[in-house]
């Protein structure tokens, strides 16, 4: 399941809102994204020329994503499996 | 250094163990996130993580500001919400993250 290539909102902590295609995406959730579009565009005329562009992860206040690009069973699924101790430890287990 | 959570077992024989473990059983509920900036989510908790990076469905975000009355100098208090379908919320800006509300 990815969501590379799904067109996304990205919201930053300074109240821009850039949408544009999820091209990729690191540890840092750092994000690229293409076909941008800055929303609200009369308040933020500078960042109309953008085209493609790298968010830096933690300017990032919140992903904007269609519903149903998503898969939310195996999300849970996995969610779940991450955070059972039976699995790998947690990290206050590897602590110990 | 690090204190070692009594493991509380409960009678429906899910292990709590830290307090992320309180999250786990809300997975696929709908929890009250209450975030940085006096904002405040409320959705569906499908995912998350140790940052508390999260993703949640069927979203209702309530921002609450404040704002001075120039005449009277009274603080006037203003709350907007906005719905979204589904979003990923970066954990730095998470505050508290509530179980299911079984009132209203």
């Amino acid at each position: 399941m990815t969501l590379v290539g799904k067109e996304i909102a990205v919201e930053l902590k300074n109240d821009v809102v850039l949408t544009g295609t999820l091209h990729s995406v690191d540890q840092y959730l750092n994000i690229k994204l293409t076909t941008v579009q800055v929303v609200n565009q009369e308040r933020y005329p500078q960042l109309t020329v953008l085209k493609n562009c790298f968010i830096r992860g933690s300017v990032v206040r919140y992903v904007q994503i269609n519903p149903g690009d998503v898969n939310t069973e195996l999300l849970q699924d996995a969610t779940r499996k991450e955070n059972s101790p039976a699995v790998g430890g947690t990290v206050s287990e590897a602590k110990k | 250094m690090f204190c070692k959570w009594e493991s509380i077992v409960l009678s429906i024989g899910i292990i709590m163990e830290e307090p992320l473990d309180l999250i786990k059983l809300s997975i696929d509920e709908r929890v009250y996130v209450k975030c940085r900036n006096d904002r405040e989510l409320r959705g569906r908790l499908h995912a998350y993580d140790q940052h508390l990076n999260m993703v949640l469905g069927d979203v209702e975000e309530t921002i609450t500001s404040s704002e001075e009355d120039e005449e009277t100098g009274e603080e006037i208090i203003s709350k907007r919400t906005r719905n979204v379908g589904m979003l990923f919320v970066r954990g730095d800006i998470v505050v508290l993250v509530s179980p299911p509300l079984r009132t209203s």
